[in-house]
């Protein structure tokens, strides 16, 4: 039933209303992400009928499916890059977007996110890091900081966290940018840059979850994280002249890499060309 | 731009490349080029014997067609890119066997929820895991049933030779766009491997059929909605501006996630059984040899069926009065056929490259109103005339004795 919904929120009209409200929680990090990709859709001009928007199983997964008004595929755990890819292909014109979370992404999908980042096929991706499973109810995630207490490692986390930014940059993506919902108006231009990238995109978004992150880390409230956030991040420039010792448990954010290289669509499709041409019906001398 | 595979430039592309004649090609070979016959052009993959040849094939020839091969990271991504393409218009396709048609079994069943034409290829080999990699069998006539979780229908399509690789291979892909669900074609690496002599028709010959798109915007809203009454939804596919929403969760008619009304579960998971088994003669398709008089009914399937049909031959020649049935869509079985003909024979033989797997369909269907008996062999030989032959004799003789006494 589509309810009509009266607001002064300008983003409104990027949202399918019959999906509202949200079922992210009170203070969750979700809605900062939704509403940054929102602004950055708006100010470069993007027709969302311009826009594919794919994304897994998770809290962060629900972001942008079935909330933001545009083609939407809600996929299987983990899957959502592979999905991308054969949408990419099929409509090489379109922005297409992976918004999920660091478990989907880069836990079980890990390694489509490498290899997409190989092949550098021009797919956006907007991953959300809450360090945490939590619609499950609050597991070790890889990204769950060290010494973290969670449902899984009720002592504490023996792990470290997989450094996902740096990780796809060194998998070849063409734009790789960390900011966190404290960062409100620089993780928009990230996300404006990422779509504006032919390539491979990745902007991990740090994002809080209170309920399952933050009140066992003795952050039981989400400004308390955001203040986290605030205080434990380093930018990039800064963070090249620091020791691993001084980083340790900091947020480096910042734009990681931007730099062009061939695009994995363009290549395919005029590897196509060539080949279609040379076999094809127009040039008699083929053979 | 997509490619249906019925356009004027595509038709001539295909005469140019593939004359109609007779060529020589192993069953993998064959699969590839019904597949391009039927308008694919859309193909994710990762390499494994025994169906690696299907990929080389299709990464030689797609380019050359306008279609799009891609070598995917593994089995897991490979399916989900083709359903990624399916929903952009592309006829798509992937082909594994054994260890990848396990890993591939997840996004199988988000193909079936959301209703997704693609065509899934399994060259069965020697299981469970690694097994015998370059030995075919078909020990996965079940996990092609019941693989992935859940309630859920499926199509299967298992071919009996080379040349019926290309055309099975073609059916599959009619069914799949027609009905909107993912059809499975289960040939194995003995079929795969052989290389035999088809005949290659011209493409005029060759039916394409592309899947129902909406008609209006209205349609559209219901990508999962009975709006022509046949079960079978209107396909709104990504970059025409319908804003669709595809999720494998449970969902409405207009796509949207309803996990909590059991209702919308329950109307859903019973509309796609509903589709098939509505449809269910025109998925449906068997042969049948000498069955008019017989008395022992042999049944086989795939691989097995060829040496069946020359077991059955040669026992007609010695005065067996045996007759032979060949499921060749095996998912919806055709078990209510099975039955009918089990009224007139005292026996049924199933002969298959595992330890029983079709037998307890057949064992299903007729009950125990006629014994049914199987012919296995397993370690990646396939049956022989002499072996299925043997058992058809002593079946015969027994039967001898017993209405002597």
């Amino acid at each position: 039933m589509a309810k009509e919904i009266y607001t002064k929120y300008k983003m409104a009209k990027y949202l399918r209303k019959e999906a509202l409200p949200t079922a992210l929680c009170p203070g969750c990090g979700g809605g900062t992400v939704l509403n940054a990709f929102a602004n950055a859709i708006d100010q470069l001009g993007i027709d969302p009928r311009d826009l594919v928007v794919v994304s897994g199983i998770g809290c962060s997964a629900w972001i942008a499916s079935p909330y933001f008004l545009a083609d939407t595929l809600h996929t299987t755990h983990g899957r959502a890059i592979a999905y991308a890819t054969g949408v990419k292909v099929g409509l090489p014109d379109k922005k297409v977007v992976v918004i999920s979370g660091d478990g989907d992404l880069a836990g079980i999908g890990g390694n489509h996110l490498i290899h997409a980042a190989r092949r550098n096929i021009d797919i956006t991706v907007i991953l959300v890091n809450n360090f945490i499973y939590g619609m499950t109810g609050g597991q070790v995630a890889p990204t769950t900081p060290f010494g973290a207490i969670t449902t899984t490692s009720p002592y504490r986390n023996v792990e470290h966290p997989l450094n996902i930014a740096e990780t796809v940059t060194s998998a070849g993506a063409s734009y790789v940018a960390r900011w966190t919902t404290f960062h409100v108006y620089q993780l928009i231009e990230s996300i404006k840059r990422a779509l504006s990238v032919k390539g491979f995109a990745l902007v991990e978004a740090i994002s809080q979850c209170p309920v399952q992150f933050g009140r066992r880390n003795r952050m039981k409230t989400p400004t308390e994280m955001l203040r986290w956030f605030q205080r434990n991040s380093v930018l990039i420039s800064k963070a090249r002249n620091m020791s691993p010792n001084e980083l340790e448990g900091k947020i480096v954010v910042g734009e990681l890499v931007n730099r062009e290289k061939p695009e994995f669509t363009e290549e395919l499709n005029s590897l196509i060309e060539e080949v279609s041409k040379h076999y094809g019906l127009g040039d008699n001398n083929a053979d | 731009m997509i490619i249906r595979g019925d356009e004027p430039e595509q038709i001539e592309l295909l005469k140019k490349m593939y004359p109609k004649g007779n060529y020589f090609m192993q069953g993998d070979e064959a699969i590839a080029y019904g597949a391009l016959f039927a308008g694919c052009r859309f193909y994710a993959g990762y390499p494994i014997t025994p169906a690696s040849e299907i990929a080389e094939t299709m990464a030689r020839e797609l380019p050359k067609l306008k279609g799009y091969y891609i070598q995917m990271e593994d089995e897991i991504g490979s399916i989900a890119a083709v359903v990624g393409a399916s929903w952009t218009g592309f006829k798509s396709m992937t082909a594994t066997s054994g260890p990848g048609f396990s890993l591939m079994q997840e996004n199988l069943g988000y193909a079936i929820f959301t209703e997704t034409p693609l065509v899934l290829v399994d060259i069965q080999r020697s299981g469970p895991s690694t097994g015998q990699a370059t030995k075919g069998a078909q020990g996965d006539f079940f996990q092609a049933r019941w693989g992935t979780h859940g309630d859920h229908p499926i199509i299967a399509i298992s071919p009996t030779s080379v040349e019926d690789s290309f055309w099975e291979t073609i059916r599959a892909f009619s069914l799949s766009e027609k009905f909107r669900i993912p059809v499975l074609v289960l040939a194995d690496g003995i079929i795969g491997h052989t290389r035999e002599q088809i005949k290659i028709p011209d493409p005029e010959e060759v039916e394409i059929v592309y899947r129902k798109l909406p008609t209006s915007d209205e349609e559209a809203k219901y990508p999962f909605g009975d709006v022509h009454g046949d079960l079978i939804p209107p396909m709104p596919l990504f970059g025409h501006d319908y804003f669709t929403h595809v999720t494998g969760s449970t969902h409405k008619e207009n796509g949207l996630r309803d996990v909590y009304t059991p209702e919308v579960h329950d109307r859903l998971v019973r509309r796609l059984h509903k589709k098939i088994e509505l449809h269910k003669t025109e998925i449906q398709k068997w042969e049948e040899y000498y069955i008019e008089d017989a008395e022992i009914l042999l049944v086989s399937w795939g691989v097995s069926a060829r040496p069946s049909l020359g077991a059955v031959m040669e026992g007609r020649k010695k005065g067996i009065k045996v007759g032979l049935f060949i499921p060749k869509t095996v998912h919806p079985f055709p078990g209510e056929r099975i039955k009918e003909l089990s009224k007139n024979v005292q026996l049924i033989i199933v002969s298959e490259m595992n330890l029983g797997q079709v037998i307890l369909e057949v064992q299903r269907f007729v009950r125990d109103e006629v014994p049914v008996i199987g012919v296995n062999k397993i370690g990646g030989v396939p049956l022989t005339v002499e072996e299925i032959l043997k058992e058809i004799e002593s079946s015969a003789e027994r039967s001898r004795h017993r209405s002597a006494d």
